[in-house]
């Protein structure tokens, strides 16, 4: 599937289409390059790269319109509510006011960190679905950071715990990539088992060493402070995290997509024996994804404490982690398709309370709505070359 | 009960609703006189046979009075997403009374939220309410539902052939401590040779790992069980299974373990809410540190189940009666810890409003286990 993946997300590169666009150069030859030959030709490459883009829009949005029809129907018959009112409650809660909005954004913001953790390491191939691990682990380790800063200047602080954090989660996930690397360990099972271990030691500290004393039936770590807590982007009760969510996608696609670092993690996510035969350090583009895909939920973890808990305790176990595997694979592992996907999941989150509140249905509804969308998803790979409009008609 | 809290913002009633219900009530269309919203957020599912269930039955009973709605959510995890929910039931539905109900929702959720919304009122239950620490708007209220646990302990040490009890608990904390204690204590006025052996699960719903620790100790002769986890359902279920004995707590249970569930140890929060709505029906709101007993009626125990004893019936009635009355004091010395050192020395009596026992922190003589 990922080397799919990379082949459809990059037809640019595929010689099949290289060709054309060489072909009228050649044609146009010693002429210069006006209308008659070369335009048309040239034009067709161009509304061939959109028409791939229609694509990858259209195809997830078919899905979720398929999703919206199979979800009502459930509703209609197993939950006997009107599913027209669902969707307007839906609407209303997660982007019909202000309020709203900032409610689906605020639940987006940790899952677009979250999400990296899975889609970064996905360029290689791999199939990381340790995330929550990450961010735990990251967590502890920014708020342990904050407390052995305490007294420092807020800024100094939070750039401490970030760093933290993102170390911790990024080593936390580089564990994972070096036992598949030099071990053989299958990273899928490694990742998750290692979300075990991040929790048990998290418990464990912040009940045991970490322990502030005055936390008497809900142990946790002592807190960071208000002064070092990171606020709400301006204007807003949403919280920085989710700006340096949509930063650490960009820079992700930009390494990903626009640098020979990213190129050559997609060479050996489609072929790893061509990849190492054409001299490619495998082992070293499998670290930096991992430690950077890492890093991400790391930040997660540090966002969690720094903006919303201020400690560390168990409520770092929320599940971000285990949604940024769902919103990753629901984006196709784009970077730049996490920010709207995460935004869709934190809008279905935000509207799951208005659902219960006025239509008495239980909290698993909005379980079963996720639950198709990733079906409809999944099945609307196979689509994927397959509607006409779509097609690329240059040659 | 204790009530120090301060009584007497009036204004509540009338400041809020205009603003913030303005968007919300076309879809239940106009009423001639507005309802006292109440919101109720829970952790885990409504229909636990626990913690939640405990507080969703009395919000039933809430439900039905007068001039009142209440608006409930259900699983709503211990982070922004608490905050996020109360501010929904705030902004679209007019709540103006809000009940976070799980612990992790106090500090720093709902203290927010109430600083945020200083007119509305907040009150959390199990939390520790300190007067110059704490908003205005904000409060807590819990039971001592360790009366309760004793009693379990009561029938059990009689009903026990072979000496051994069980406690399933989730973490070491010290409202957990005091139920494994007050439970063996119990157990040991009964029969002074008994043991508890208590496994800590980690977490408050683990229902893989409650069923193992069960089936653990039904292997080293445990013959009865309790418990402190979320829902003790799974607990009961695998002792009945296993053809031993189980006291309840939280709620009823005696629907999963129609032969072995002996009584349990219930919550009443219908008394608790009863109080508070009407207290805000008054114009007054509801007090800020509030606590109480099986006197003030805020816990109960479940009706016998066929297995208990007359013996142990009797012993169990004759100190309920005592406790009802107020003058029954369950953590006294000369008492020591499972390690050998005293706890509380020969002489003091620590009654339940005793700060000392909110911030419980051993196992005493009779428990196996250890609290790290």
């Amino acid at each position: 599937m990922i080397a799919r993946d990379v082949a459809m997300a990059e037809p640019e590169h595929s010689p099949a289409h290289a060709e054309p666009a060489a072909a009228a150069v050649s044609i146009a030859g010693p002429e210069i390059v006006t209308g008659a030959a070369a335009g048309p030709s040239i034009r067709m490459a161009i509304d061939d790269r959109w028409r791939q883009a229609a694509e990858r829009v259209a195809v997830p949005l078919i899905a979720l319109a398929a999703s919206s029809v199979v979800f009502g129907v459930f509703l209609a018959l197993v939950a006997q509510v009107d599913p027209l009112e669902v969707y307007g409650l839906m609407y209303q809660g997660a982007f019909g006011s202000w309020f709203s909005l900032q409610n689906t954004l605020v639940r987006a913001a940790p899952l677009i960190l979250t999400a990296l953790c899975t889609a970064l390491p996905a360029r290689l191939g791999l199939v990381v679905i340790g995330n929550e691990g990450a961010l735990v682990a990251g967590g502890v380790a920014a708020a342990s950071a904050g407390l052995l800063m305490h007294g420092a200047a807020p800024i100094a602080v939070q750039l401490v715990m970030a760093v933290a954090g993102m170390a911790v989660g990024g080593l936390w996930i580089l564990a994972a990539g070096w036992l598949r690397h030099s071990r053989g360990v299958n990273e899928t099972i490694a990742s998750l088992l290692l979300t075990y271990i991040a929790i048990a030691l998290m418990n464990h500290l912040v009940e045991g060493p970490l322990r502030d004393p005055q936390s008497l039936n809900k142990p946790s770590t002592a807190p960071i402070g208000e002064a070092n807590m990171i606020g709400n982007l301006p204007g807003t009760d949403v919280h920085w995290g989710l700006a340096l969510g949509v930063i650490f996608c960009i820079g992700t696609y930009v390494l990903m997509r626009h640098t020979t670092f990213g190129f050559a993690a997609d060479m050996a996510g489609g072929n790893v024996r061509a990849a190492r035969g054409m001299g490619l350090n495998v082992g070293r583009l499998v670290a930096v994804t991992c430690l950077l895909g890492g890093a991400a939920a790391g930040l997660a973890g540090m966002i969690e404490v720094a903006a919303v808990h201020g400690r560390a305790n168990a409520s770092l176990v929320a599940g971000y982690g285990y949604a940024g595997i769902l919103v990753a694979f629901l984006a196709r592992h784009h970077p730049l398709a996490i920010v709207p996907v995460a935004v869709l999941m934190g809008g279905i989150s935000a509207s799951n309370g208005l659902l219960q509140r006025r239509l008495d249905l239980p909290d698993a509804t909005v379980l079963v709505l996720q639950g198709v969308i990733f079906v409809m998803i999944l099945a609307g790979e196979s689509l994927y070359g397959r509607i006409r409009l779509f097609q690329p008609r240059g040659a | 009960m204790l009530r120090n809290g301060s009584i007497g913002r009036r204004r509540l009633l009338q400041g809020t609703g205009a603003a913030l219900a303005a968007g919300a009530l076309p879809l239940h269309g106009v009423r001639a006189q507005k309802p006292l919203v109440i919101g109720f957020i829970y952790v885990g599912p409504r229909d636990d046979y626990g913690y939640n269930q405990a507080h969703a039955e009395a919000a039933a009973v809430i439900k039905k009075m007068a001039g009142v709605k209440v608006v409930e959510e259900e699983k709503v995890p211990e982070t922004v997403a608490v905050e996020k929910s109360m501010e929904s039931m705030i902004n679209l539905d007019g709540a103006t009374l809000l009940f976070p109900t799980s612990f992790g929702y106090f500090d720093p959720h709902m203290l927010r939220m109430a600083q945020k919304y200083p007119k509305l009122q907040f009150r959390h239950c199990g939390g520790l309410w300190t007067r110059d620490k704490h908003p205005a708007n904000t409060g807590s209220y819990f039971g001592y539902i360790d009366e309760c646990q004793y009693l379990n302990g009561v029938v059990a040490g009689h009903v026990s052939k072979t000496g051994k009890l069980g406690f399933i608990a989730a973490k070491p904390i010290p409202q957990v401590l005091r139920n494994i204690n007050a439970f063996t204590l119990g157990a040991r006025s009964a029969n002074p040779k008994i043991t508890t052996q208590v496994i800590f699960t980690g977490d408050w719903a683990l229902p893989v790992k409650e069923a193992e620790a069960t089936n653990s100790m039904v292997a080293q002769g445990v013959d009865v069980v309790t418990c402190h986890v979320d829902s003790p359902k799974v607990v009961v279920e695998t002792a009945e299974r296993a053809g031993i004995y189980a006291c309840g707590y939280h709620a009823n249970q005696a629907k999963l373990a129609p032969k072995g569930y002996l009584t349990g140890a219930e919550w009443n929060w219908e008394k608790v809410y009863t109080d508070f709505v009407a207290a805000m029906k008054a114009g007054s709101v509801p007090g800020n540190f509030v606590r109480g007993g099986l006197k003030e009626g805020f816990v109960k125990t479940s009706a016998f189940g066929p297995a208990v004893t007359e013996k142990a019936r009797a012993q169990h009635e004759a100190v309920k009666t005592q406790m009802l009355g107020g003058n029954y004091v369950i953590f006294k010395g000369p008492l020591k810890d499972n390690k050998g050192n005293t706890v509380i020395t020969a002489g003091t009596e620590y009654i339940q409003t005793e700060p000392t026992l909110e911030a419980m922190s051993y196992l005493i003589d009779g428990v196996l286990g250890a609290t790290s």
